[in-house]
């Protein structure tokens, strides 16, 4: 009987915790973190963490939370470089960033249309997305980021959807060594063999897929 | 007189065993390959683009397609959770990735595998029965081995028949003097391969389907793939591991790594003797390159299977 108390009060004591948690990572999505120049993520991200295309902001909403903390911590240390996400890294507490990537990652994701392996690219951007450039070692997009471009567990992250402008300023920045947070280089090798008229055809045709906001 | 004519005939007939036995030959599909490292001396195979739009172009693209994503279109054949291009990489294209186009026309070949000459697509049937642990593979006449067939001859257009190519199968990487060690592996998988192959060698789904293959357990090739060899593990990796960084592991990490992979459960030998893994290892797998199956590591029986 005891046992069973136990049992229960820590679970409802899990629970509270868990809702803390939750919702002290929404706040401060939506109006900051307590230090000064934390700012609110809503600004740039929108309310409902779908980014601003035009802007080229991107999604956060459903991006695994190993991923987000991961991103703020290396803005914070510099090896993902960023003069407008470093200050608010830095002004995170540790209890801050884990609250907000649990947030962001609950945060309802859009779902790209399922695509498989067995289409035949069309285009040279589709041929790069789906088979990659072997004559100089570029694996297919899709063999890390998923066949529709939905992401793979918490290291490779989604890029449907994502904006064009964001996409290309992303592999831009891991040609010139400004981010360099990946594991063993696997990104930084193949962005350093692209060129400029790839990098913009990926980037375009990963932002062109559609994708639908799950219920 | 006619005992004369006989004796000869009778006595070739009772030598005929032991003759064939000293015969043995070599085996044609495991002829050391040459690996290749200018990319001006690699074969060509034909670009999409130029496929005919016809039904010879359309069978083609239904290899393709069977090829890359074997185990959602030919779920009846494919009992794991692999494609074929999981170990012919750039669809079969790839040099030092046992490349169709170097395969196609090296067949007919005799095989030590199965003692006898195999056709290319019995050739295919083997890797549906042990890389993809199908069971009964496809009919030699079957729309899956036929549109395989046919992708694997389009790749090989204009290659010398009986030739072998340069990039052919996994160039043999020569064990290290020192051997291999399972633990160094388990260093090197951790660093280098988990972040796909994930901590466990579960590999990483994207719905239902893997998008990054399994390397042991019930979903990944079962013991009688090639791949469970050591040998043969090592140089595919050395040749095409990490992802896109072939050539960057040490001859040692990729031998360290491939032992590691390959002292892991995975689904038993179809060849299964009497139930007996003993009596399999002595017959199928005591002389098949360096392997543990059967053997003892750390006081645990490799080769059980798993389901």
């Amino acid at each position: 009987m005891k046992a069973l108390q136990r049992v229960l009060m820590s679970s409802a004591l899990l629970l509270l915790v868990d809702n803390a948690q939750a919702l002290d990572g929404k706040k401060i999505f939506m109006e900051g973190g307590a230090q000064p120049g934390a700012m609110p993520c809503v600004a740039c991200h929108g309310a409902d963490g779908s980014g601003m295309a035009a802007a080229g902001f991107p999604r956060l909403a459903g991006l695994p939370a190993p991923y987000v903390r991961k991103q703020l911590e290396d803005f914070k240390s510099g090896s993902r470089s960023s003069p407008v996400m470093r200050p608010l890294a830095i002004a995170l507490t540790q209890a801050e960033v884990d609250a907000l990537s649990q947030a962001i990652a609950a945060m309802p994701a859009p779902a790209p249309a399922a695509l498989h392996r067995s289409e035949m690219p069309t285009t040279a951007a589709q041929q790069l997305a789906w088979q990659g450039a072997w004559e100089r070692q570029i694996p297919a997009c899709v063999s890390c980021h998923g066949p529709a471009g939905s992401g793979i567990g918490d290291a490779f992250p989604p890029l449907a959807g994502q904006p064009a402008a964001y996409l290309a300023a992303q592999l831009s920045a891991w040609q010139n060594g400004t981010r360099r947070n990946d594991a063993n280089d696997l990104m930084g090798h193949i962005a350093k063999s692209l060129t400029a008229e790839e990098v913009q055809g990926v980037a375009q045709y990963f932002a062109s897929l559609n994708v639908e906001a799950k219920p | 007189m006619k005992a004369h004519l006989i004796t000869p005939a009778v006595g070739l007939l009772m030598v005929l065993p032991s003759h064939a036995a000293t015969i043995a030959m070599e085996d044609q599909s495991q002829l050391v390959p040459h690996s290749v490292k200018s990319s001006a001396s690699v074969f060509q195979p034909p670009a999409e683009k130029d496929l005919p739009d016809n039904a010879y172009g359309k069978l083609v693209r239904q290899g393709y397609a069977l090829f890359v994503d074997t185990k959602r279109l030919a779920p009846k054949f494919v009992g794991n959770g692999l494609n074929c291009s999981n170990c012919h990489l750039n669809q079969g294209r790839l040099a030092n990735s046992a490349p169709l186009w170097a395969a196609y026309p090296m067949y007919p070949a005799y095989r030590k595998k199965n003692d006898k000459v195999n056709t290319y697509a019995e050739r295919l049937q083997g890797c549906f029965q042990f890389s993809m642990n199908g069971g009964t593979p496809p009919a030699a006449d079957s729309p899956e081995i036929t549109a395989l067939s046919v992708y694997s001859y389009w790749l090989a257009s204009k290659a010398p028949l009986g030739v072998e190519l340069p990039g052919r199968g996994y160039p043999e990487v020569a064990q290290p003097a020192e051997g291999y060690s399972l633990a160094r592996g388990a260093q090197v998988y951790g660093e280098q391969c988990a972040v796909c192959h994930g901590p466990q060698g579960q590999g990483q789904k994207v719905g239902d389907d893997y998008a990054m293959p399994p390397l042991w357990g019930k979903d990944s090739y079962n013991w009688g793939a090639g791949m469970h060899r050591i040998n043969t593990a090592a140089s595919f990796i050395k040749h095409n591991m990490p992802l896109g960084k072939g050539g960057s592991l040490s001859d040692q990490q990729a031998w360290d790594v491939a032992a590691y992979v390959n002292s892991h459960e995975r689904p038993q030998d179809p060849r299964l003797v009497d139930g007996s893994v003993e009596k399999t290892r002595l017959k199928f797998h005591a002389n098949d390159g360096v392997n543990l199956y059967g053997q003892t590591v750390e006081g645990v029986l490799i080769g059980q299977g798993i389901r």
